[in-house]
């Protein structure tokens, strides 16, 4: 996928989208070329989380903030072990990085890791484009010596779409690790890793829970093994309606009654767990100011967002499932978006955004504590 | 949950006149926050003693109060109005405090008006030093972030002293309370400094208390904009980042939003611990601004103050991201919840989120320290800027670039040609934050420092200094490159450079880098600020310029008005001109033709007006108003649809000085031609206009050498009036008394030329000065109003106070004066509105000078008129004649502005001067007295039934009460002995004390009047221990200062005792004419007939008056 690393600030590179459109800039990160589903991130702070967000692979994102790298790499904010992006589109990478933790500038590590970028381009106009668009198929070239458009607009169009990918194995852990309490152990989590981000762990470890992150194929027997007090089904990217292994795992553990709690993926599992539809939002939610409301109290949080599917599920109805009645207990305020659901008579309860918040504000941090009232009114 | 049913009218209190500290913004957030409660249809009552503001509209508010804002005169508006609710967080510090003060005197328990939009504990908590210390100790328990400095409070000079150990020495921070703009603060680096800073802020604190602080010099300062509604729902509007480190005042730095050296963890710490504090000080409703200060070694975070109301960050902010707080800051005080209140720019998302940006803003400080050539330039705590100038761009060099050119001001800009100069001493330079910092890096940078020696300079992030450092190599590329490429100049263009400094660096003209840029396909393109990074479409034509791939300009049908807005507010053109360009705008769309009216295009770079809201006009681009960025705007808006034209006229020198180059370019100029402009500015064909029509002017001549020039005074004797030709606000202007000033004059004027001489004029002593606004539409005349200043000619109108209707000129003087305006609008060849100033001296009426545009008192004048000149003006400029417009209603039916009933009431205009925000390098206040050039920052108005109670009104308005008794002290110039006889009189009938230095008391004594001699400031304390005037003045032993200046001789106590008056804010009259105006004030107030009446109850009296 790449070919080499230094020297990139001059090297021509070119974007092209699945419908013909094309970008002319320079080549960021590693030179070579690299293909995806381009989506666009409003955040404007936050790109290490961003960049290593499990949630982002096969993905090319799209930068709307248009410097970036300017506080370079540090050793504490990445969410995972590497960067998941298949590719990056920025305006004006920094030159130089500056910041009391940052270990290397980011278009180093970029190259390091063999991610090919572009930048200097008007990614203003890509977004828009993909707006009207919607997320689509992309490559970026870049090198001294790139083929013809026409060839690069088919080599773009040979790739699978985002829709019908079951991409959780590719991004979750091979084998089972614990993530010890921070402090008193109070309970003990389950956590389906479908891409699971460090920070969503760290938060759980926070309130006295050792966290057993397991395999995205852990069983049903697997998850019941670690003795959990609740379960956790993270985030992840790739099309939920192909997720049927670990939607019937769900299953289990809802018929049993134990605690759930779900983020992102694990919401539209839960979604289709109940028995609702999944659907694939037009350009879907990045960034870090979306406002959700939670329909219970009717508080507004601004909460980080990392989603191009979405449960399809009645708004202003408690609908009957097989496990009981369920509601809509978060909406997105800008499109009523489905963004949390809950059961009424188990307790169980998902969010389609990220409370564990990194990046992103940390107003949603409560769902973490509601998981642990679940858990404590278990044992109760 | 939806609004209050239970509030039917709201009373809101503007921000008064434009000081340094609190300008135009609280314009900007007023009149939204009364459009929006009107809209919600509530009564709104509005007080506000500045007529140039768009909030004293008439048409803004339903009752509007162009009165003093102290607690007596609002106290008589409720009395009056009986509001159910007083809205405090809209009017800057000025209206807080006012509000406080009804609360704490029981005012508002008494006429049951409750406080809405912020609480008084909330108030107390924010504002005071010692209360917000426990908040921030309380936040950090909280969320385990946040601190504050270490601090002493303390209410006494032996306090102070003590304190700086506790602190463990200096250097420390000295901060007054309650005073607004940080005004009366500094940085101590010894106990002398100490002693006089620490002395000054606990004068200047209301409560005697002043706050010492450890030194937190050089970290990173941010701030956050925070709104909050009554559900505790709380969104952060916008991130701020200091390019200049702690040390300078945020009003004083380059600010650039959003914040770019923060990584995401830190800056959600900054948010979790704004949201912790506006919780935990309990704004219930509105926005709040927060600093801190980011230790760039560590990251520790101090939280270094809020404000628990809108702000000037606030109004940037709003510019910044197209999220309008004051809008929704009274939608919240009213019962609204941010999810009820829709998003104005996507239409379809709520206001409960948080802005997201992608591109760069900007915002640079514009200062006036040549009008205060005394005063030290350092910038410190205490905010000395006067204006500000905006920019946006797609990155930081764009739009850094674009600011620093906004500023309209030589220098300002970088530049690459000539020698830098010497690296080490530019370094050291550079340690001293001051207006010409960041220049001093870049030269210093040209010199060849490193980027570590420029941050160990400074403390400038090293991220913005690798930028400097980029646009630095980019003028290097240019330089040496051996042609001008389309990828060299597409490059230096998306850095913000403009086509002067290409051609500066390439040895080119300007025109001729436009002409290669143009014809290599080079031109910027328009993108919106539309709050969401393009997340949703966007349905506010808000625009800026970049150099990038995709324009969002969309096509129209309607043919446009482009109106050029007059940029950063500085000394002689402010808020005035503002006023008239958003007239304009508002005259124009809703024109009966063509039908639909036209499309308007704002051009401006000020954040704090009201002509950058996104509201005002149909289309707003936020741009420098250069020639090379109106032109590609004009460009881009032809290539939309049609254009009737550009305006000029209204928006000061500023778009004036384009007029001749845009129409050079084949733009289409509307109203007075670039041609009239010429033949009123030069003095020349202004010579010839008055010539032809028969007019005197005092003897004149142009110089471009001492030796013209003192060929010129010879013959038309001294004293001579010099100025430099094409200026505003009269820069440079001078009385000059000798040939020996004369010559020094000359050498150190640096922009003579040929095409820019020197004026020099016979100056007209004792002569009554006069200013005329006229409209003229080629036939006929409307006399807007005829001003007479209250100051002897000499004293710059912006600077003189002026009374209209005219109080002593006849019906003889104004038939004159109408005739006189009426054959220089004509000569002039005037489509629009027309200003000239005349003096009246032995009954000869001179013209003193012309300016075809719109005035600095067209505001004022539109006030106390009851008839929108602007908007008059804007319509003629575009084919409509008075007779029309007096048909339609715009203009009254019959007569103007120079036949007033009798019986119409009489505005008084005051000026506002910044004397005490400046101290000189020894810490000396700066000297108030008044001259040609001018100096004030804004103005206020009085409005009554007769001159004495609206010059009170004024002086209340502008410096606070007058007296109405106690001890005046009076020393005044020979020359005006006998002209202060008779008020002298008056202020012992009126039980005044009289003090007297020795001479004028001697006069007094001869004509039977009592005064105590008190010693001179040279003459020391007395044997006994007697006082001199200055330390009685100290002392607070003086209510009322009259002190004429004495020429050249003697200045020195007068000086010292003017700076006192300044320091206790004694009222102090610096000419007999404004003595004998207070003395008709001291009277009214002293019959107890000052009573308040709104701007729609005066003209509704003037109406029936004129019918």
């Amino acid at each position: 996928m790449t070919t080499s690393t230094r020297g990139a600030a001059r090297t021509p590179a070119v974007l092209v989208l699945e419908d013909g459109r094309i970008f002319r800039g320079r080549a960021y990160g590693a030179v070579g070329e690299t293909f995806g589903e381009a989506v666009f991130s409003t955040g404007m702070t936050g790109y290490q989380e961003t960049l290593t967000d499990p949630s982002y692979h096969r993905q090319v994102v799209v930068m709307t903030a248009p410097h970036v790298g300017n506080t370079g790499v540090n050793d504490d904010d990445p969410e995972s072990q590497r960067i998941w992006v298949a590719g990056y589109v920025v305006r004006d990478p920094a030159r130089v990085p500056s910041n009391w933790r940052s270990r290397r500038p980011l278009d180093e590590e970029l190259a390091a890791q063999g991610v090919v970028g572009i930048s200097g381009i008007d990614t203003r106009a890509l977004t828009r484009h993909l707006r009207e668009r919607g997320a689509m198929r992309v490559g970026i070239f870049s090198g001294a010596t790139v083929p013809d458009d026409a060839t690069l607009l088919a080599r773009v169009q040979e790739v699978p779409p985002m829709k019908g990918a079951d991409l959780a194995a590719e991004v979750a852990t091979s084998e089972p690790y614990v993530v010890p309490a921070v402090g008193e152990k109070k309970f003990t989590v389950a956590a389906v890793d479908l891409g699971i981000k460090g920070m969503t762990a760290q938060r759980m470890a926070q309130r006295g829970i050792e966290v057993h992150v397991l395999p995205a194929n852990a069983t049903v027997d697997d998850v019941y093994a670690v003795e959990p007090d609740g379960v956790f089904f993270s985030n992840g990217p790739g099309d939920p309606a192909t997720a049927d292994h670990p939607v019937s795992v769900m299953r289990a553990v809802l018929e049993r009654g134990t605690p759930l709690f779900g983020i992102c993926f694990g919401n539209q599992i839960l979604g289709r767990a109940l028995g609702f539809g999944t659907y694939k939002l037009k350009y879907g939610h990045r960034g870090i100011n979306q406002p959700v409301q939670d329909r219970t109290t009717g508080k507004v949080e601004i909460t980080s967002h990392n989603h191009g599917f979405a449960v399809d599920a009645p708004l202003d109805q408690v609908s009957d499932t097989p496990f009981g009645r369920a509601e809509v207990s978060h909406v997105c305020l800008n499109d009523n978006v489905v963004e949390g659901l809950r059961l009424l008579d188990r307790p169980a309860f998902s969010v389609q955004y990220h409370p564990e918040a990194a990046a992103g504000p940390h107003d949603a941090a409560y769902l973490f504590d509601r998981f642990v009232s679940l858990m404590e009114g278990q044992r109760a | 949950m939806p609004k209050r049913t239970d509030i039917q009218s709201v009373l809101v209190i503007g921000s008064g006149p434009i000081v340094i500290g609190q300008a135009a913004e609280f314009d900007y957030s007023g009149t939204q926050a009364c459009r929006v409660l009107k809209t919600e249809g509530l009564r709104v009552i509005l007080v506000n003693s500045n007529p140039a503001t768009i909030m004293t509209d008439p048409e803004i508010a339903d009752a509007t109060y162009v009165e003093p804002i102290t607690p007596e005169f609002v106290e008589k508006i409720i009395a009056k109005e009986r509001p159910d609710a007083l809205l405090p967080t809209l009017g800057g510090q000025t209206a807080l405090n006012t509000a406080i003060s009804l609360h704490e005197n029981g005012v508002l328990e008494k006429y049951g008006v409750e406080l809405i939009g912020a609480n008084v504990e909330a108030i107390n908590k924010g504002e005071d030093r010692e209360l917000f210390k426990d908040v921030v100790e309380e936040v950090r328990r909280k969320t385990g972030h946040g601190e504050s400095a270490r601090s002493v409070i303390c209410h006494t000079m032996d306090e102070v002293v003590a304190g700086v150990d506790e602190l463990g020495g200096y250097p420390v921070v000295v901060r007054p309370s309650f005073t607004m703009g940080g005004a009366g603060s500094g940085f101590a680096h010894d106990e002398d400094e100490l002693r006089r800073i620490a002395g000054q802020g606990l004068t200047l604190s209301p409560t005697t208390e002043v706050l010492l602080e450890e030194s937190i010099l050089g970290w990173k300062e941010y701030e956050l904009e925070l709104m909050r509604d009554k559900h505790d729902n709380v969104v952060v509007v916008c991130s701020i980042e200091n390019f200049d480190p702690m040390g300078v005042h945020t009003g004083d730095s380059i600010t650039v939003a959003p914040a770019m050296t923060l990584t995401d963890r830190e800056y959600q710490t900054l948010r979790d611990i704004g949201i912790a504090v506006i919780r935990e000080v309990g704004v219930d409703t509105g926005g709040c601004n927060i600093q801190f200060a980011v230790n760039p070694e560590d990251g520790r975070v101090i939280v270094i103050e809020m404000n628990p109301r809108v702000s000037r960050s606030s109004a940037l902010a709003s510019k910044a991201t197209g999220f309008p707080i004051a809008k929704i800051a009274a939608k919240l005080a009213i019962g609204y919840t941010l999810d009820e209140i829709p998003n104005d720019i996507t239409r379809v998302t709520p206001a409960s989120f948080e802005p997201t940006l992608d591109y760069v803003v900007v915002k640079a400080p514009r200062f006036a320290f040549e009008k205060f050539p005394s005063a030290d330039s350092t910038l410190t705590t205490t905010m000395k800027s006067v204006g500000e100038a905006m920019a946006i761009g797609r990155n930081f060099t764009e739009a850094l670039q674009k600011a620093l050119r906004s500023l309209e001001k030589k220098g300002s800009h970088f530049t690459f040609v000539g020698e830098p100069g010497d690296k080490a001493e530019l370094l050291r330079e550079a340690v001293r934050p001051t207006d010409g910092r960041i220049n001093a890096v870049m030269q210093a940078i040209r010199a060849g420092a490193t980027p570590q020696e420029v941050f160990d300079a400074t403390k400038i992030d090293p991220w913005f200094v690798d930028q400097l450092f980029l646009i630095k190599e980019i003028a290097d590329d240019l330089a040496a490159a051996p042609e001008l490429t389309a990828d060299l100049l597409a490059e230096a263009k998306r850095h913000g450079f403009s086509d002067q400094q290409v051609a500066e660096i390439r040895g080119l003209r300007e025109d001729v880098v436009r002409e290669v840029r143009h014809a290599l396909g080079i031109r910027p393109v328009y993108k919106t600020v539309d709050t969401c990074a393009a997340e949703f479409a966007a349905n506010t034509p808000y625009f800026y310029s970049s150099y990038d791939e995709e324009t969002e300009v969309a096509p129209r049908e309607k043919p446009a008005v482009i109106i050029l807005g007059s940029g950063p507010n500085r000394i002689g053109q402010g808020i005035e001109f503002d006023y008239s360009c958003v007239h304009a705008s508002f005259a124009l769309s809703t024109a009966p033709t063509p039908p639909g009216g036209y499309e308007t295009v704002m051009v401006n770079c000020n954040p704090e007006t009201v002509s950058t809201d996104y509201d005002t006009s149909d289309r707003l681009y936020f741009e420098p108003l250069t020639l090379e960025d109106v032109l590609e705007i004009v460009h881009a808006e032809q290539q939309a649809g049609p254009v009737a034209g550009v305006i000029v006229q209204l928006g000061g020198q500023t778009p004036l000085g384009l007029a001749q180059a845009l129409k050079d370019n084949g733009v289409p100029i509307v109203g007075t031609p670039p041609e009239a402009i010429h033949a009123a500015e030069d003095r020349g064909a202004f010579g010839q206009v008055l010539q032809e029509a028969g007019l005197p002017a005092p003897k004149h001549g142009t110089a471009t050498t001492f030796t013209e020039a003192r060929a010129i005074a010879d013959e038309i004797g001294y004293p001579v009036l010099v100025r430099p030709s094409y200026v505003l606000g009269g820069r440079g202007m001078e009385i000059v008394y000798d040939e020996t000033r004369l010559e020094s004059y000359i050498a150190e004027s640096t922009e003579i030329s040929p095409s820019r001489p020197v004026l020099v004029d016979r100056f007209l002593d004792d002569a009554l000065e006069i200013d005329v606004d006229a409209l003229y539409d080629g036939e006929e005349l409307y006399l807007g109003g005829v001003m007479e200043h209250i100051e002897e000619a000499g004293i710059h109108s912006g600077d003189s106070a002026c009374a209209l209707p005219p109080i002593t000129l006849g019906g003889y003087d104004i038939k004159r004066l109408r005739a006189s305006t009426e054959a220089i609008a004509r000569g002039v060849g005037v489509r629009g509105l027309i200003n000239i100033q005349f003096a009246l001296s032995g009954d000869i009426l001179y013209v003193l000078e012309a300016n075809p545009r719109a005035s600095r008192t067209v505001p004022f004048t539109s006030k106390a008129t009851a008839v929108p000149l602007a908007k008059a003006a804007a319509r003629i400029s575009l084919g409509a004649t008075v007779a029309g417009l007096r048909e339609e209603g715009l203009l009254p039916a019959r007569g103007d502005g120079g036949d007033l009933p009798l019986d119409a009431p009489i505005s008084v205009k005051e000026a506002v001067l910044p004397w005490s925000r400046f101290r000189d390098i020894h810490g000396r206040g700066v000297d108030t007295v008044l001259g040609p050039e001018m100096r004030s920052t804004g103005e206020v108005m009085g409005i009554d039934s007769a001159f004495g109670t609206a010059y009170a009104k004024s002086q209340a308005g502008a410096y606070g009460p007058l007296p109405t008794k106690g001890r005046a002290f009076i020393s005044v110039a020979n020359r005006d002995k006998r002209s202060m006889i008779f008020p002298a009189r008056e202020l012992v009938a009126h039980g005044f004390d009289l003090l007297a230095t020795s001479g004028t008391a001697e006069v007094l004594k001869r004509n039977g009047i009592n005064a105590t001699v008190v010693r001179k400031q040279s003459e020391g304390t007395g044997p006994n221990g007697e006082k001199t005037i200055v330390q009685l003045i100290h002392d607070g032993e003086v209510d009322l200062i009259v002190n004429t200046p004495y020429g050249t001789g003697g200045r020195l106590d007068g000086y010292d005792i003017r700076t006192a008056a300044v320091a206790r804010s004694v009222p102090c009259l610096t000419t007999v004419q404004a003595l004998a105006a207070a003395v008709q004030g001291i009277d009214a107030l002293n019959r107890g007939e000052v009573g308040v009446r709104s701007l729609q109850e005066h003209a509704q009296h003037l109406t029936a008056a004129r019918d």
